[in-house]
This record gives C-alpha cells, sequence and structure tokens, in this order.
C-alpha cells in the first residue's frame, strides 16, 4: 500500500516506554548540554541503523535528508546534506539531535524520534511510543558516524 | 472574473488583514500559487486536456446524477435548480458559507448531502461515495477559471480562527503542521513529493497516487496520517472550519476542478 510518505507502525517496543521515562527524569538536567551518552548497553550496529535510515515505512530519514552514498532516487531536500555528518558532531552530539532536535531547536521540523514529550493527537497506532527503539536509536548514530568524507580521511 | 484594481484591493486588504492578526502567511509578494505549477508537465497534461482527465468521469456521472428522480416524490436537482450550468455557475467558489438555520459552516459537500436529506427526503450519499463526489465535481466545474472567493461575514470569523488553529498546530507522532510543509517548505523535496502551498482550489481532484478521486477533506486526513495524527472526521465540524481557512489563505486562485494530483 502506497498510502503515504511516513508509512507504517513497527512493531510495540514496551522497553521503550522504560527507556523513555529514564529519559524524562534524566533529561532536564541535561536539556541544554549538546550531547546524550549512549541509549543502552549494547554498541549501535551500522548495517541495520542503515537499514533503518532507508526503511521508508518507519519515517525514514530520506524524506527530508540526502545522503550521497545511499542510491534511493527520491531523497528529501528539507533538512541539511548528511554526508560527513560524522565530521561536524560527535557521537553524543548526533545522538542528541535523533533522539529530540528540539532540545537545540524548539521550532525544527525534525521530529523526535525518542521522546513522547509535548506530542498532540497522535494517532491510536503510535500512541506511547516513539519512533524509534533505545537500540534503533543507537543503530541509527552508529550508521552516521560512518558518514565521513575523504577530505577528513586524508 | 475579477479587474486588476480588485484584486489589488484584496491584496492589500489581505497585508492589512496579516498585519493586524500577526499571522504573516500572505506578504505582498507573496500571491498564492495554485498546485498546479509545482506539477510536472506530464500531470499538467492529464488536467489540462478534458478528454484525458480522469476526474470528468465524475462529472459525467454527475451530470446523470443531476436528473435522476431520488426519494418517494421523485424530485431531481434539475427539477428545482434547472440547468446546472446556469444555477450552479460560481456556487463553489464562495463556498463554505454560514448556514444561518443552524449556526455552523456548510461546505458543498455538507450543504448537497443536505439537500438530497432534506429537500428531496432521500438517503444522501456518504463523504466521498463516487455520488457525491459526482455532484461536487460536477458543481464545481461551474466556477472553473473563476477566482476562490469566500465571503467572510461576521459570524464566520471564529470559525476562521478555529480553522488556523487547526492549521498551524504541530500534531502527531511526527510532530509537524499543515505551516511546517506548505508554508515553509513548498517547493522542496519531500521524498518524492515537491511540497505545494497546499491550497484547495483544484478539489475534488484525481490523485495519481490514489488511482482515485477524492475530496478536501480526504486530502487533509491524508496529511493528517502521514505525520501520525488522529485525523478529524470527513465532514467534521474541525474539517469545515479548515477548509474555511484554506479557502480564505487561497482567495483568488482560480478554481481548476476536476483537478488531476500527483
Ligand atoms: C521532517 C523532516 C526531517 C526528518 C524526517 C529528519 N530530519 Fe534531520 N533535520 C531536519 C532539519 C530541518 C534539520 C536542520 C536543523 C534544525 O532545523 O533543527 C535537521 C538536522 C539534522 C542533523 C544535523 C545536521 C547538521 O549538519 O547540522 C542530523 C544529524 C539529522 N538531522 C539526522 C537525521 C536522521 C538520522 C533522521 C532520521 C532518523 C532525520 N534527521 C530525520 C529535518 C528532518
Ligand atoms: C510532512 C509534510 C506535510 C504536512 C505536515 C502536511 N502536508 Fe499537505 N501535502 C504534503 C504533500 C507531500 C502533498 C502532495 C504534494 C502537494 O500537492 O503539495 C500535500 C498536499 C496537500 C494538499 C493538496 C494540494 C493541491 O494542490 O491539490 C492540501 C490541500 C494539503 N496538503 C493540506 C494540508 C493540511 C490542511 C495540512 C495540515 C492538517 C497538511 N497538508 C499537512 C505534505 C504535508
Amino acid at each position: 500500500m502506497r498510502t503515504s510518505f511516513f508509512a507504517t507502525p513497527g512493531g510495540l517496543r514496551l522497553h521503550v516506554l522504560i527507556m523513555v521515562i529514564a529519559l524524562l527524569v534524566i533529561a532536564p538536567g541535561q536539556a541544554f548540554a549538546d550531547g546524550l551518552a549512549p541509549l543502552t548497553d549494547q554498541p549501535g550496529n551500522p548495517a541495520e541503523g542503515e537499514r533503518l535510515v532507508r526503511d521508508t515505512s518507519r519515517a525514514s530519514c530520506l524524506i527530508c535528508h540526502t545522503i550521497s552514498t545511499l542510491d534511493e532516487k527520491d531523497q528529501g531536500e528539507i533538512g541539511p546534506n548528511l554526508d560527513g555528518v560524522a565530521d561536524r558532531w560527535t557521537e553524543a552530539e548526533l545522538r542528541l539531535r535523533i533522539v529530540d532536535a528540539r532540545q537545540l531547536n524548539p521550532d525544527t521540523m525534525m521530529p523526535p524520534y525518542f521522546s513522547l514529550v509535548g506530542l498532540y493527537k497522535v494517532a491510536e497506532a503510535y500512541q506511547g511510543q516513539t519512533i524509534y527503539s533505545a537500540q534503533e536509536v543507537e543503530d541509527v548514530v552508529a550508521f552516521l558516524m560512518t558518514l565521513i568524507t575523504d577530505e577528513a580521511v586524508e | 472574473m475579477i479587474v486588476r484594481g480588485v484584486g489589488a484591493g484584496v491584496v492589500s486588504l489581505l497585508i492589512l488583514f496579516a498585519a493586524l492578526s500577526g499571522s504573516a502567511i500572505l506578504a505582498a509578494d507573496n500571491e498564492p500559487r495554485s498546485g498546479y505549477e509545482f506539477m510536472e508537465a506530464e500531470t499538467r497534461s492529464l488536467q489540462d486536456d478534458d478528454f484525458l482527465n480522469p476526474g470528468f468521469f465524475l462529472v459525467e456521472e454527475g451530470q446523470e446524477l443531476w436528473q435522476r428522480p431520488m426519494g418517494e416524490a421523485g424530485l431531481t436537482c434539475a427539477g428545482c435548480h434547472g440547468a446546472v450550468e446556469d444555477s450552479m455557475q460560481g456556487v463553489a467558489a464562495r463556498y463554505p458559507v454560514f448556514d444561518d438555520a443552524s449556526g455552523q459552516l456548510l461546505n458543498l459537500e455538507l450543504r448537497i448531502q443536505s439537500e438530497i436529506a432534506d429537500r428531496m427526503q432521500a438517503e444522501p450519499p456518504a463523504y466521498d461515495s463516487p455520488e457525491l463526489l459526482s455532484l461536487t465535481a460536477l458543481i464545481s466545474l461551474q466556477s472553473r477559471g473563476m477566482e476562490m472567493q469566500p465571503e467572510i461575514r461576521p459570524e464566520m470569523l471564529p470559525f476562521l480562527e478555529q480553522g488556523e488553529g487547526i492549521y498551524r498546530q504541530r500534531r502527531g507522532q511526527l510532530n509537524l503542521s499543515c505551516v511546517q510543509c506548505h508554508d515553509e517548505h513548498a517547493g522542496d523535496r519531500l521524498r518524492g513529493d515537491v511540497i505545494s502551498e497546499g491550497h484547495i482550489n483544484a478539489f475534488p481532484i484525481y490523485r495519481l497516487m490514489w488511482s482515485e478521486p477524492g475530496s478536501r477533506h480526504r486530502m487533509f486526513e491524508w496529511c493528517m496520517e502521514a505525520v501520525r495524527a488522529e485525523p478529524f472526521e470527513r465532514g467534521s465540524a474541525e474539517f469545515v472550519a479548515l477548509e474555511l481557512y484554506l479557502a480564505s489563505r487561497g482567495s483568488g486562485l482560480k478554481i481548476e476542478a476536476p483537478g488531476v494530483r500527483r
């Protein structure tokens, strides 16, 4: 079914809730810090992160961003190009931007991938769920950390 | 069609309105642009040619329904209104309107439903049914080329405000408002789509992505579902208020019904 550009749910992820609650408790102290510590003990898997970023049914980053090493024809141009994003930001900074970019820019268009705060009229199928699970955030961060430009390597 | 002087008057009124209400949507150099201008050539040519435009199936069916006896008394639309080309000219361009009897807004679909239910004593067709889309398309075609221009009476201001509120409210799991896409990013690519200004002057549209025609409210629902928000019901007071706001925001755009969109 090709109904929308953001499309369909993942499964119910209960452990997410626990992580979110934990995050809500620590968030106030970190609201203006520019990074976040890992959300899980298990290191992110970059291959899994790449799969997620490309998955059009999971609010794909490519709706809004371009990554030129990926060969998707339809990529968005709402947010900045993500080539070499790991040259510009640390892992902790990238994590914060995915978890909740509103902490840096309250008016940002980028959806909060791991927050339930301040959302309005969420569709029933998604209520109480974050877009990504904690582990999925780690996977996507691990993938973003592979986005280094050649110049930075030299 | 409207003369230039009046057009300019409307623009300066809108600027005044924008300045007074603090809404920055319509600036002087920022006249509304139809979704047509954001479309690819092939989609445009489908809309431009009445023989290729799939929306014209609706118009044909609408012509047939206009003459069809309904209800026990066997009344027809034509029996009361005569030729649709005369009696319905310009109607779609000024909807939604305020209904004094109920104190509510009525859009074209709700008006058609109430004509069938109350005057003809027949079962009204459901929202987005082929029958309701057909009559809406037929009537809207009678305003093609005319400027969309709802008359905002004082009683309608609360509804206009409600509609603007819905338009500006961030919503859903993805936490996005209509403004963020259709005002702040019109012309930008969102994955495979070029975002337009989100105007309603072409409805009902045949949407290639749906392989079907759809109403204004179906489109609102689609955009809300895209951001994983709970949409309002089609035909609801909220969606009609949103429709009024969009009609006013797009005032001056030419009606394109039946439109074609990607
Ligand atoms: C609906 C649009 C949208 C989606 C979807 C989106 N982003 Fe963003 N993103 C933005 C915008 C806009 C910015 C610019 C900064 C701002 O406005 O806060 C941004 C900024 C960023 C930045 C900072 C880039 C820089 O160079 O400063 C990163 C990293 C990022 N996004 C990664 C992602 C990832 C990873 C995903 C998917 C998991 C994603 N984005 C999904 C809109 C989006
Ligand atoms: C995440 C981005 C996004 C958001 C938020 C969004 N839309 Fe849309 N909308 C689109 C896209 C993409 C299309 C299809 C391309 C186009 O015509 O703009 C579209 C199309 C439309 C159209 C059809 C335009 C035409 O020319 O036929 C209307 C009307 C519309 N949207 C209204 C709304 C309203 C009302 C809201 C808020 C309830 C909204 N949109 C929220 C992305 C969005």
